[in-house]
């Protein structure tokens, strides 16, 4: 032990400003679910005017207008806030910054990141771009309200979209730092004995998510100056010649291309993609493997899955673009790469599958969460491959099928597993076990009223109804036949929020209320376990762990225990 | 329980974390400055035939070939600075670091002249799509400077006491600000001949 564990911090040192991995991963985790939150409520807002049209709103109508009826505009604006919020302000940092911030460095055995300071100042960073987001909001023009692609040339033009390019660009920033951090601590600060083929799998998930920010971000930031420069300086990237408004020629140069943010956002946003789901899958595999007692069946093909997905998810994002007149040999390019990339996910929720068979399956908190994974991210995958053909995506493209799809993947996809890694690593984090009968009463409600949501949005969208619509579709002739469902996906929405009330209320109960465990309640194998709870500050473990086995050691033949921590030497 | 590998190299990796660090954060830059790069091209291939070559006329080039010699000229001053240091000769590396400050110095002062001039003659980024993309990747090239300059200025003057405590970590520091500055360099010598010559 150093010098570090003996003196006191004050306070604000110790929680605050602080640069402990473990401390920081819970800022992050704590400010990405109040995230989480709100771009949800903004969500229950819009899904009122969906349900009932043009009537006002109950309770917070006064925020929205005199007589409280949502606005086309405000509408537009929750919209685009909740896209925004909900991937750059909440997923994202709940995935990568909490659990990768917390758990990385105990998995692989290190003291804390490779480099402390730039962690807090990622944090920093990723605060900042916060508080500019939700700033938006107060500000004399609003909040952005072109969708969180931010599409030109509307969002070149349209007000509020300026305050949101400079909370991107301290998002970007941070993180870009993060994920060179996460990635220099996985190569350089792995225990010893701790082999890549002995990493455990959410390491893999990580390092590969790393790669995927520090490369596909900076070509966003680039696209963001470049609109930035277009509301600021007057530039044309995005603006084509002889474009007009209302009637008007705009005065500007002319001479840009729409395409290029297209081409510079799709770049990025489609490794996003993976950027959400690949950490959870991570969390699911720690979970089954733990939960079904077996070693993960086919370890090697799911490493080498995630990283060709990782490669592949540079070579398909112009299938977000099937529409824009870019040609059919482009289409065709990347058609070919979106089915192609559909291998690997399949090989990963297979393995994941096979993993059941066969096990005497402890049906915790957290493993029901992971079971729910599987299915539910079986479902947006599945249906993302009409999305995938250029064919068939000229008919869905832009229809609540999108928008159904891609929620089946993040929401009960990507949430229900972040939810499963909370459940699984709170008794590390606080040193006592969430309630039980609490979780599952978040569970099963939240299972429920996920599908009541998003599976109706399938039924919409192979109708024809329109994504953006204020009304809900009221107008359009081909929507009428499908238009009572509106009203079952918003009750669906609000049961939903109200169903994660059990879910606060365990998380604050839990803290002084909750079962009392050991260092490792749920017998796993991995390091982390290994290292009290919680961690010790900044150095985690109490000597420095040796590691002499492979991540998942569950019910080797010829032993008393079930599982053998990875830290356990092999005799002769 | 320290973290390992800050100043030493882990053996089977062959770095230490700050040098993977910086490469890593060259890389993203990379892609940073590939994004506007292909703006450039698919810009270019939009403008009428011939056109980006016509509004580039206007550039001055003597002054960016002297620049372009400045920048490399830093470079070379740059490694000598951090060589002093593996030779243990701290003068030459105050020196060293103090020329390629100056030359950075330079850099920016003809930078200056260049933009002015062109201000003068009421030529903005809003211009046309060539000065629109003359502007972002010469001033994000600017800014990258100023960074650089920035840390270059504090390892010259008030963090260069750390030689004396810890000089393996601060020749260390002294080479990842070097990676860092060859890359700055290099972006220009790629900027110098899309925009000025082509």
């Amino acid at each position: 032990m150093d010098a570090h564990s003996h003196h006191e911090e004050s306070f604000f040192r110790k929680y605050i400003w602080s640069t402990d991995h473990k401390i920081i991963g819970l800022q992050y985790g704590i400010t990405a679910l109040i995230f989480l939150l709100v771009g949800f409520l903004l969500m229950m807002v819009m899904r009122w005017q969906l349900a009932y049209p043009e009537t006002p709103i109950p309770f917070v109508g006064s925020f929205f207008g005199e007589d409280g009826i949502l606005l086309p505009e405000i509408y537009n604006s929750l919209g685009a806030m909740h896209g925004t919020i909900m991937i750059f302000l909440g997923v994202v940092p709940l995935a990568v910054g909490a659990f990768g911030n917390y758990l990385v460095p105990l998995q692989i055995g290190a003291p804390d990141m490779a480099f402390p300071k730039l962690n807090a100042a990622s944090y920093w960073s990723y605060f900042a771009g916060g508080v500019v987001m939700m700033s938006s909001f107060f500000s004399e023009e609003g909040a952005a309200r072109s969708g969180w692609t931010s599409y030109p040339p509307l969002a070149d033009i349209e007000v509020g979209q300026t305050i949101w390019l400079i909370g991107m660009i301290f998002l970007i920033t941070s993180s870009l730092l993060g994920s060179m951090n996460i990635i220099t601590t996985i190569v350089q600060l792995r225990a010893p004995g701790l082999t890549w083929s002995r990493l455990p799998f959410f390491v893999w998930t990580q390092l590969v998510t790393s790669f995927l920010l520090v490369l596909a971000f900076p070509p966003l930031e680039a696209a963001a100056v470049l609109q930035l420069m277009d509301r600021v300086a007057g530039t044309s990237f995005f603006l084509p010649s002889g474009l007009v408004i209302s009637g008007e020629a705009l005065a500007v140069s002319g001479g840009g291309s729409p395409l290029l943010w297209q081409h510079l956002f799709w770049f990025l946003a489609h490794p996003e993609v993976y950027v959400l789901i690949l950490p959870a899958m991570g969390i699911i595999s720690e979970v089954i493997a733990n939960n079904t007692r077996k070693p993960l069946w086919g370890y090697n093909s799911l490493v080498y899955s995630v990283i060709f997905l990782g490669f592949m998810s540079f070579v398909v994002w112009a299938h977000h673009m099937f529409l824009t007149g870019m040609g059919t040999a482009m289409s065709s390019f990347f058609q070919i790469t979106t089915m192609i990339i559909s291998i690997p996910s399949v090989i990963i929720l297979s393995a994941l599958f096979i993993s059941l068979w066969g096990a005497s399956i402890r049906f915790n908190t957290p493993m029901l969460f992971a079971l729910a994974f599987l299915p539910m991210f079986g479902i947006g995958g599945l249906t993302g491959l009409p999305l995938g053909i250029a064919a068939s995506d000229i008919y869905l493209h832009d229809t609540y099928y999108v928008i159904g799809h891609f929620h089946y993947v993040v929401a009960p996809g990507t949430i229900f597993a972040l939810f499963a890694g909370i459940y699984f690593w709170y008794p590390k984090i606080t040193g006592r076990k969430m309630n039980e009968r609490l979780g599952q009463l978040h569970f099963w409600p939240s299972l429920l009223f996920m599908n009541g949501i998003f599976m109706p949005m399938f039924i919409q969208g192979l109708a024809g109804v329109s994504r953006r619509l204020w009304d809900g579709g009221l107008e359009y002739a081909h929507a009428s036949g499908v238009l009572q469902w509106n009203e079952f996906m918003s009750i669906s929405a609000w049961l939903l929020g109200v169903s994660q009330i059990p879910f606060v209320i365990n998380v604050f109960y839990s803290l002084k209320g909750g079962e009392k465990v050991d260092s490792n309640p749920w017998e796993a194998t991995t390091l982390e376990w290994v290292a009290p709870s919680p961690p010790l500050p900044h150095v985690n473990f109490e000597t420095l762990p040796e590691v002499h086995r492979e991540a998942y050691e569950y019910s080797l033949p010829g032993r008393k225990r079930d599982y053998t921590p990875q830290t356990e030497p092999k005799k002769g | 329980m320290e973290i390992p590998y800050t100043v030493d190299e882990r053996p089977d990796t062959g770095v230490y974390n700050a040098k993977l660090g910086v490469w890593l954060f060259l890389a993203s830059e990379v892609m940073l400055f590939g994004g506007l790069f292909s703006a450039y091209v698919f810009l270019r291939l939009g403008a009428p035939v011939g056109a980006f070559h016509e509004w580039g006329l206007e550039l001055n080039v003597p002054l960016a070939t002297l620049n372009t010699m400045i920048l490399i000229s830093s470079s070379m001053t740059m490694v000598m600075s951090w060589a002093s240091l593996k030779m243990n000769d701290f003068k030459k590396y105050k020196l060293y670091m103090a020329l390629t400050l100056l030359c950075a110095l330079c850099f920016l002062v003809i930078k200056y002249l260049e933009y002015s001039s062109k201000i003068d003659h009421h030529i903005y980024p809003s211009t046309n799509t060539f000065y629109a993309i003359y502007y972002t990747l010469t001033g994000l090239h600017g800014l990258h400077i100023i960074g650089g300059m920035i840390v270059l200025f504090y390892l010259w003057l008030p963090g260069s006491n750390m030689w004396d405590t810890k000089p393996e970590q601060f020749t260390n520091r002294v080479e990842i600000v070097g990676l860092y500055w060859h890359f700055v360099d290099l972006v220009w010598i790629f900027l110098f001949p899309i925009l000025y010559l082509l």
